[in-house]
Formats: C-alpha cells, sequence, structure tokens
C-alpha cells in the first residue's frame, strides 16, 4: 500500500471531571477560590480516548462502533478539530469536511435558498462551490417551491431534506460522519444511504459513526471498535459487529443481568435487572424490569418504562412502552418491579438486542443502549409448517399474523 | 495545533503561546462575511422596523440625555449645544457598547456550530463586532441632520479622521470582546454581569459631559479608555470645539492596539476548551 490518508497515532483525549455542575459560575469559583487552595486536587482525571493507533488508505469506509461514551464521537470530533488532542497526533492528507450534524446553524428566519449559502459556507464550501452546485442541491432536497419561505415555515422533513441536500454536496478527500442518517423518513433514509455509498465508491475515505449495523455492514469495508476509549477490535465488518455483539453476550449472561457500559441519564433511578420468561416464537412472553432508586422516597411521577428490541443488524423490531397500555401520568414507586406481558412473541428463532429506557416527568433517568441479548427459542407462532421464509433462518425480524387464499 | 505543511494536516495537542494561522483566516475570510451578512440580514427582515430601530434608539438616548443632563442639570457642552454635544458622544458609544456585547456573547450564541464544525473561531466576535457598523452608518446619518440643523461647519478633517476613529472603535471592542466572549464561556454567569459593566464604562467615558471637566492632573486616567479619546477627537472634528489632539489620537490607537493583542492572546489560550466546556 501507499501511503496512509489518514494516520492516527497513539491519540488520547482527557477530560478533567468537575463535580455535578454542568458549567461553572465566576460566583462559584470566586466562593470555592480559598477551599481549592487548601485542598489540592479534587479534579478526577478521564480518558475519554486512549492509545488509539488506526492508518487508513485511499477509498477506505471505515465504520466506527461502540457503546454511548466509548469514545466514537470524540475520535470524531478530535478529527474534524472541533476539539483537540490530549496526546499522540493525527495526520490526515488533503482535506476534511465533517458532518456531525445536518443543518448546523440553519437561521429560523432567512429563507431556504439564503440557509444555503449560510450552511454551506458554515461547513467549509466557498461560494462559487455553492453557486455551481445550488440546482443540484435544490433538486435533490426536493424543496424548490420553498425556496424563498422563511425555513421556520418548514416542516420538519423538509428542514432535514433541505439539510442533508447541503451536506451530500461536500467534496473533500475525507468525509466524517456521524449518524445523521438518524433523521428524516424511512424514504429520505434510503436516498441519503445510497448517497453516502456513492461518495464511498467514488474513492474518497469516509469515516462513519453509527449504531446501525445494517448500514455499517451496508457501506464499510472496515469496521473499528471501541470501548471505554480503546481500541478493541479492527477487522471486516461482520467480524466485528460479531466481536461487539459477544462482548454484550458475555456481560448480560451472567444471570440474566445487563450491560451497563455507556448507561446515560440522570441515574435518580436504575434498572437493575430484566428477566424475560418463556422466549418461544408465537407464546406469551413475561418480561420483568426490576428498577430501584437510592434517592427518591416519594412516588415518581409521570413515567415512561420502555424496552425496545432489534434484531443483529439493529434494525428495530418492535417497542413495548407503558405509554402505550396505561393512562397519562403513569406512578411508580420509587423502588419495584414491572411486568410486561407479550401475548404473543412475534419473533422467530434467533438473538436480539435489547434498550432499556426509563424516564420521569420529561427527564431521562436511565437509557442502556445495547444492554443485553436475548434469545428467541423455535415455536409455533405461525399455524404453518414453516415459521420463518427459506434462507431467514435467525434474521426472520418481526413475525406478523397472516393469512393466503387463491381467488 | 494545526499546522498545513502543502497538502497534510497535523493535529496534536496544542503547544505554544501564540500561533494564529493567519493563512487559514484567510481562507475563512468568506465565513466571516457570511456570519455579518447574516446577521444584518436578520436584523433588517423587516426592513421599515430595523432601519426604524437604528434612527429612533439613538435618537430618543439623544432626547432623554439632552433634558435631564443638558437642560436640568446643566452639564458643561463647551459651548455648542448640548443635543449636538452628547449625540456625537452617543454616535461612537452606542456603536462600542453594541459591538463590545454582540462580541461578548458571541461563541455562547453560536454554541451549536461551534460543537459541530470546524472554523477559526476568531471569527464570531469579530463577525459580530463589524456588523453594527451597518447601525453606526444610519446613527451617522441623524448626525448629518443634526450638523445642519444646528448650522455646524463641515471640516475637510472628516475625511481621515472618521475613519481612524472607527477602526480604534472597531479594534478596541472587538479586542475586549474577544476577551470577554472567552470568558463567558467559561464562567456561564458573566454574561448577566456585562450590561452591568457597560453602563458603569458609559459614565466613565466622556459621553454626556466634556472632558475638560476632569482635574487636569487625573485626566491622563481617561486615556486607558480608548473611547475617550475617540468621542473627544470626534467631538473636534464634528463641532469644532477645539483642534484635533493628534497625541491623544496616537495614543488612543496604541492603547486600542494593547487590548486588541491582549484580548486575541487570551483568546488563542482559551480557544482548545471552548467544544469542550460551551
Amino acid at each position: 500500500m501507499t501511503e496512509p490518508i489518514i494516520k492516527i497515532e497513539n491519540l488520547g483525549k482527557k477530560y478533567i471531571l468537575r463535580q455535578k455542575e454542568k458549567y461553572i459560575t465566576l460566583r462559584d469559583s470566586l466562593n470555592n477560590l480559598i477551599p481549592n487552595l487548601l485542598s489540592k486536587n479534587n479534579r478526577e482525571e478521564f480518558w475519554a480516548l486512549k492509545d488509539i493507533n488506526v492508518s487508513l488508505y485511499d477509498g477506505d469506509v471505515l465504520g466506527i462502533i461502540g457503546k454511548n461514551g466509548s469514545g466514537k464521537s470524540t475520535l470524531l470530533k478530535i478529527m474534524s478539530r472541533i476539539t483537540y488532542p490530549s496526546q499522540g497526533q493525527l495526520t490526515i492528507k488533503g482535506n476534511v469536511a465533517s458532518l456531525l450534524e445536518v443543518g448546523t446553524g440553519f437561521n429560523p428566519e432567512l429563507t431556504g435558498r439564503e440557509n444555503i449559502y449560510l450552511n454551506g459556507a458554515i461547513l467549509g464550501m466557498k461560494s462559487i462551490e455553492i453557486r455551481k452546485n445550488f440546482d443540484e442541491i435544490v433538486n435533490f432536497s426536493g424543496v424548490e417551491k420553498f425556496l424563498d419561505t422563511p425555513v421556520k415555515h418548514y416542516s420538519s422533513g423538509m428542514y432535514v431534506r433541505l439539510a442533508f441536500s447541503i451536506a451530500a454536496h461536500l467534496s473533500s478527500d475525507v468525509l466524517l460522519v456521524d449518524e445523521v442518517l438518524a433523521v428524516g423518513d424511512a424514504e429520505f433514509q434510503k436516498r441519503c444511504l445510497r448517497k453516502m455509498g456513492q461518495v464511498a465508491k467514488s474513492g474518497r475515505t469516509v469515516l462513519f459513526v453509527s449504531h446501525n449495523m445494517q448500514s455499517i455492514s451496508d457501506l464499510c469495508n472496515r469496521v473499528i471498535l471501541l470501548s471505554e476509549g480503546k481500541l478493541i477490535g479492527d477487522g471486516k465488518p461482520q467480524d466485528i459487529i460479531s466481536q461487539y455483539i459477544d462482548k454484550i453476550r458475555n456481560v448480560a449472561d451472567k444471570e440474566n443481568n445487563i450491560n451497563t457500559e455507556g448507561r446515560k441519564g440522570t441515574g435518580l433511578v436504575k434498572i437493575d435487572k430484566v428477566e424475560f420468561d418463556n422466549l418461544i416464537s408465537g407464546e406469551e412472553a413475561r418480561i420483568k424490569m426490576y428498577y430501584s432508586s437510592a434517592k427518591r422516597n416519594d412516588k415518581l411521577i409521570n413515567c415512561r418504562v420502555a424496552f425496545a428490541v432489534k434484531d443483529l443488524k439493529y434494525n428495530l423490531c418492535f417497542i413495548c412502552s407503558t405509554e402505550m397500555y396505561f393512562e397519562d401520568n403513569l406512578q411508580l414507586n420509587p423502588t419495584g418491579i414491572l411486568e410486561c406481558t407479550i401475548n404473543k412473541l412475534p419473533l422467530g428463532e434467533g438473538e436480539y438486542v435489547v434498550d432499556l429506557f426509563f424516564e420521569e416527568n420529561n427527564v431521562v433517568v436511565d437509557w442502556l443502549k445495547d444492554s443485553m441479548i436475548i434469545n428467541v427459542s423455535a415455536g409455533k407462532f405461525h399455524p404453518g409448517v414453516r415459521q420463518v421464509p427459506k434462507g431467514h433462518e435467525g434474521k426472520a425480524g418481526t413475525l406478523v399474523e397472516h393469512k393466503w387464499s387463491t381467488l | 495545533m494545526i499546522k498545513n505543511k502543502n497538502d497534510y494536516l497535523i493535529i496534536k495537542p496544542p503547544s505554544g503561546l501564540l500561533n494564529i494561522d493567519w493563512n487559514e483566516l484567510w481562507k475563512y475570510r468568506e465565513l466571516l462575511y457570511i456570519f455579518a451578512w447574516r446577521d444584518i440580514k436578520v436584523r433588517y427582515k423587516q426592513t421599515v422596523i430595523g432601519i426604524a430601530w437604528a434612527l429612533f434608539q439613538p435618537f430618543v438616548t439623544m432626547v432623554i440625555f439632552s433634558f435631564f443632563f443638558g437642560k436640568l442639570a446643566k452639564v458643561s457642552s463647551e459651548g455648542v449645544p448640548y443635543p449636538i454635544f452628547v449625540y456625537s458622544g452617543l454616535l461612537f458609544w452606542n456603536y462600542f457598547s453594541s459591538s463590545l456585547t454582540n462580541a461578548s456573547n458571541s461563541l455562547i450564541k453560536e454554541q451549536n456550530i461551534i460543537k459541530k464544525v470546524y472554523f477559526p473561531r476568531l471569527i464570531l466576535p469579530i463577525s459580530a463586532t463589524v456588523t453594527h457598523l451597518i447601525d453606526f452608518g444610519f446613527s451617522l446619518l441623524i448626525m448629518i441632520g443634526m450638523m445642519i440643523y444646528f448650522k455646524m461647519q463641515l471640516s475637510l478633517h472628516i475625511l481621515y479622521i472618521l475613519p481612524l476613529l472607527l477602526i480604534i472603535t472597531t479594534i478596541s471592542s472587538s479586542g475586549i470582546g474577544l476577551f470577554l466572549s472567552s470568558v463567558n464561556v467559561k464562567y456561564r454567569d458573566v454574561r448577566y454581569i456585562l450590561p452591568f459593566f457597560i453602563q458603569i464604562l458609559l459614565y466613565l467615558t466622556p459621553v454626556i459631559y466634556p472632558v475638560s471637566i476632569i482635574p487636569e492632573n487625573i485626566r491622563w486616567i481617561m486615556y486607558l479608555n480608548p473611547m475617550s479619546g475617540v468621542i473627544t477627537i470626534a467631538r473636534s472634528m464634528f463641532l469644532n470645539t477645539g483642534n484635533i489632539d493628534y497625541m491623544s489620537l496616537l495614543v488612543s490607537l496604541f492603547i486600542s492596539f494593547l487590548y486588541f493583542l491582549f484580548g486575541i492572546y487570551y483568546f488563542k489560550k482559551m480557544e482548545q476548551y471552548f467544544a469542550d466546556i460551551i
């Protein structure tokens, strides 16, 4: 191989953890001046990334996977120069465009046309470039008719389409993308994926962070897996995705416990354990969620508790949420067990990934992505002989009751 | 720090005191225009109200100040009518204070962009400052109107003194703005102190009173504030209240450069943390 396009050497990023506050104020700093001088070093260091070494070559499309907080976004942020590394070095040949979000800097008061120029410039396009691509951007977005309407009057779909269209016309040697595809309707998402595929095929080097294993395996020729800031896997998409799933399985297998890495939310209430009973295709499954709150004695108000089931490609199968069953403002004891019954489990034989979610009064208190792997055994969902189509064993997605007849 | 060597981009931990990549800044100049253009566009979107406000605000301030300080308190105005005296001060003061306020809040206001896209951050406070030149232009129209009304002689010095005064005002407000905008990122309560700070500065600057009422032996302190020089010279220029004090012009220019350098220095020092703490 020739020279690498991107060379990451011993890259690390350290954050100083402050106490709970989100930001500091001058007043607090002045108040704490004397105590801080007396008791030195109550600061805690935290390495969001450590000792990362990767080299990428021309035309590589690299997928970055890992749980929340594993350092994926930090890596992308360093590469796009939004934040600085604390150690190591990163060499990139050519120019870089980064898409950590679509529509960055859109101004609601300005029209679609004006926002194309504004957002384009923010993303680093020259105005000549924007003018040259203007018609194409407008066509791709499908908002021609509203070009001279302030974007505050746009529907969220139109807004996202316009934003993505601008971004899709960025020309650079290296493109960094962070889950921007998680927006817009399904049809538009497909278009975005196609566009990304084209970009990748045109020989540019692309780095792509996503939770969706399907798009990762569709687009990338190489995947790296991060965990707690360290690189723990680097290789072919299929191998690394299985490594990732094995990793969840290993932790999750211990007495049906959950993998808590990358846990989000305030932590006021924590989901301690989830039991899946009778996981047989087509039978009644019972799910028990054990939760507890160390800090609260009164009732939890306006709760929303849910779990989502995804296949191993991370396509969503279904979500079960209390809000679909109970009236609004569900009140719960600060510690307790919730049971959910699925009358006829609509999943084929195989493994699935589960996300858990707990919200109190519009505040996310606990959110565990990819917290466990569940194993569904074969059963009789369909009355026929075959339960899943040929060739779809273990990856049938959600099952739906249906009938056929000849007319 | 980041270096562009040929086509290579090298990203590593920041080191060194002050290195500004002028080439890069130049490459991004278009973004500076775009930010300024956006702010102007949004502000004057409703054209009538936008321009009316730019004219109305300094005019009303002038009327109120003239009534209380000129008519009731009888503040000296060096022999010219008080309204035009105070307005010549307000003209530059408004530009200074509004661009300073805008620059100081510029980073916080654009935190979403800072967290998602790279560009030289210096652009934000500087474009926030420059945007207010438009307002200055409108206020200048009132000034011209008042000079005609009060039958003032227009001196030719205006052709080179006015741009110089604008430069001094712009670099001192963006210098202080660069400093305050970075402090503002770190300490979120600074923005609440800022209006108070600017209010105090108004009384420490000879806007509503002439510099001549300050005892001669402590007058030099006034020159730490470049706006003192700017406003005093603006008066000699518009109102012929005295000869143009070139010494004080130079001192103001020098001091404003010092503020600007300090602002840039502090800003660059803090810049590496912006995305992490904003």
